[in-house]
């Protein structure tokens, strides 16, 4: 079976003072292979939790996850991730950086040259290839992030907010970048993101998390990332769909939020 | 209480001293801000800037504002070997940059003497020569009177009790008695000042002849610049105690290396261990942190008890002034490591040998850097104490000695050559590290 099952998966585990947290309870998800899924919910509905567990840094108390029929058990290189920033490695060069997976299977320069040359053209860095990683900005660093997890092929991306700590405008770039790439690659992506438009933008299928426990609260399936393929971002914002459930999903997240203060205030008092 | 007492004494020397001290530091300070005054006065004159910094208004407070001024510092070192100079009588300098030195020369005094009811006057010629020179005293007439003419040579900066009636026809064993100098009056205990000096007399009546010592320091106490140099180049050549400087400082340096290297090749690894396994931590944290604070000075009696005083002890006593530092240094290398690093590393495929040597190893070494930096500090520090309490060769064992001697241009030789070499230590791994680890502080 081709694709990413999540089955029945819980996490839960003890605090010092002798209390537990329910992260997760009965999360599950079926992605199909070259699928794009983007993750929303408040702070603390788990959906770091959940990529943990999925790129294997995590063992879930309860459920199992399977990739292309076999079960993840641990971090591998068939599961790709990508990180919010300072994920990459400021002792190499650029080049060192995203040729940095088939270097570790032992690859020659022969064999992986042509490829790693073929991504940072993609991102767009091939001029910047020997600068040392600190002396890019902020958004390319991103971009050898992606080609980094790009150049090693894995089945699986996992994106942890890569575009959280970016400035507005190369924020809209690199989502177009990243459309680009699903598109090209063919890659099965899960992106998480706190930013609802950037969800819609690039997600073709769409998650809305809610915690106490961490569970699905909501799932759409969404046209704009296919859109968004053809024509500008700026245009697929302008769709009166796009606004309509952007409206929705960001009413759900503030209930979401408010029911939590409320129930913190609760507990306070 | 007595304690209280003992201590409130003391503070009030050390009072009494820095108030003595107060003018001279006062005048330090004012030739320096009196010289970056005219300077930036004739800099602002001759070149007015307009960068961005000279256009900020808020400079008090902006640490980015403030950066070492060059000027500044060549005044502080130019003037610090001026005032050396000039304490010293220096002939690097021009004669009037002096500070009034020692009389020497030529000077007499009279004094009166009284026996019964006859009075006589008699001149006493002094002749006060700079130390090693051969002087006599000169041969003078015996005058007239009972009391006599005499003549005495004295070395500048010392004193001489004088029995000026000893030549006299009535002398004090017959009652005559000291009345006046220079026709002053004198009692025992009591001073008169002379052109050149002072003449007090003792208890007993005796003339005290004390020629003006200036304020120029005696060479005994601060050898001028130009006789350091000297002695520079001749232990440079015919060596002290044994040996050559270069033997001297390369004992010292020879130490501190291997003392270094031996703590850094256990202390990494240790660091590691520690910052890698809860056992490790474990077992190492209780020794590593009690060690750490203890002063490598504090070991010298344990090593030279245990070890003796030869190349063994030292080595031992820098091994483990380097050792906890790096061994911390290292230890926090790795703790300081990004979780994201290591985890896109595990899933970008690499296996935990490659973790090691490509993501944890070379994230731990500006740490590991910082931590030999400070180490060789250290060790440098350490092993020139070592060699002060014990030691055949070295450069501290060096200035020990020939404090011994009060030969006090050896020692100031050997303290400027001790700092030139530290701060070359310093400066030498600084380079190093913007060599070898040009990531430090970009994570």
């Amino acid at each position: 079976m081709s694709g990413l099952s999540i089955n029945k998966l819980s996490m839960r585990f003890d605090l010092p003072n002798g209390s537990s947290v329910q992260a997760l309870k009965d999360v599950s998800l079926n992605l199909k292979a070259g699928e794009l899924l983007s993750v929303l919910g408040p702070s603390g509905c788990g959906k770091t939790t959940l990529l943990n567990i999925v790129a294997g840094f995590l063992a879930p108390t309860e459920g199992v996850i399977e990739l292309n029929g076999h079960l993840v058990t641990g971090p591998d290189a068939e599961r790709g991730m990508v990180f919010q920033q300072g994920a990459l490695f400021e002792w190499m060069s650029v080049r060192e950086n995203v040729s940095f997976g088939p270097r570790m299977k032992g690859q020659k320069a022969s064999q992986y040259g042509s490829e790693v040359d073929h991504l940072l053209d993609i991102v767009g860095l091939q001029d910047f290839k020997e600068k040392a990683v600190y002396e890019l900005s902020g958004g390319m660093q991103q971009r050898v992030a992606l080609a980094r997890c790009l150049a090693n092929d894995p089945d699986v991306i996992l994106m942890d907010e890569p575009l959280g700590a970016l400035d507005a405008l190369t924020r809209e770039k690199m989502q177009g970048l990243v459309l680009k790439l699903w598109k090209e690659t063919g890659k099965t992506i899960i992106l998480i993101t706190h930013s609802v438009e950037e969800a819609l933008l690039l997600g073709e299928r769409l998650i809305v998390m809610a915690p106490r426990p961490g569970r699905i609260h909501k799932e759409y399936n969404l046209p704009f990332a296919d859109m968004g393929v053809g024509q500008d971002l700026r245009e697929v914002k302008k769709n009166p769909k796009f606004g309509e459930v952007r409206e929705e999903i960001l009413g759900m997240i503030w209930d979401m939020e408010e029911e939590i203060m409320g129930r913190d205030e609760g507990a306070g008092s | 209480m007595n304690i209280i007492k003992d201590l409130w004494g003391e503070l009030w020397e050390v009072l009494k001293i820095l108030a003595a001290v107060a003018p001279y530091l006062v005048g330090y300070v004012l030739v320096i801000l009196g010289t970056l005054f005219i300077w930036t006065y004739i800099k602002r004159m001759l070149t007015p800037k307009k960068d961005y910094g000279s256009l900020k208004t808020v400079t008090f407070g902006d640490e980015s504002a403030v950066t070492s001024n060059t000027v500044a510092s060549v005044v502080s070192i130019v003037l610090i070997f001026v005032m050396w100079g000039s304490f010293t009588g220096s002939k690097l300098l021009p004669g009037f940059l002096h500070m009034p030195g020692a009389f020497t020369g030529e000077g007499s005094f009279t004094y009166t003497a009284t026996a019964g009811d006859q009075t006589d006057d008699a001149t006493v010629s002094v002749v006060v020569y700079t130390v090693g020179e051969d002087v006599e005293a000169p041969e003078v007439a015996p005058g007239d009177g009972f009391a006599k003419d005499d003549s005495i040579a004295i070395g500048a900066y010392r004193n001489e009790l004088f029995r000026v009636d000893e030549n006299d026809e009535i002398g004090r064993a017959d009652g005559a008695v000291i009345t006046a100098v220079n026709g002053q009056p004198i009692a025992p205990e009591g001073a008169v000042e002379v052109d050149f000096g002072t003449v007090s007399m003792s208890a007993k009546g005796t003339l005290n002849i004390t020629p003006a010592k200036g304020i120029q320091m005696e060479a005994i106490w601060l050898p001028s610049p130009e006789a350091v140099w000297a002695r520079v180049t001749e232990i440079a050549s015919a060596g002290y105690r044994n040996s050559t400087l270069a033997e001297h400082l390369g004992y010292s340096l020879f130490r501190v290396i291997v003392g270094f290297i031996l703590g850094a090749l256990v202390g990494i690894p240790l660091g590691y261990a520690m910052g890698l396994s809860n056992w490790f931590r474990g077992w190492f944290d209780p020794i590593v942190e009690f060690m750490r604070p203890v002063p490598p000075l504090a070991l010298i009696p344990l090593v030279i008890i245990w070890a003796g005083i030869g190349e063994v002890g030292k080595i031992i006593l820098l091994f483990l002034a380097a050792l906890w530092i790096m061994a911390i240094a290292a230890r926090s290398g790795v703790s300081g490591v990004r979780i994201s690093k290591v985890h896109a590393a595990y899933s970008l495929g690499a296996s935990k040998m490659q973790i090691m040597r490509y993501v944890i190893i070379p994230n731990s070494l500006p740490e590991i850097f910082t931590g030999a930096r400070v180490a060789m500090g250290v060790c440098w520090g350490t092993v020139v104490a070592a060699e002060l309490v014990a030691a055949e060769k070295g450069a501290g064992m060096m200035i020990m000695v020939a404090s011994k001697f009060q030969s006090t241009d050896i020692v100031l030789m050997g303290i400027i050559l001790i700092g030139i070499i530290g701060f070359s230590i310093d400066m030498l791994m600084r380079w190093a590290e913007r060599i070898l680890v040009p990531w430090k502080g970009k994570g």
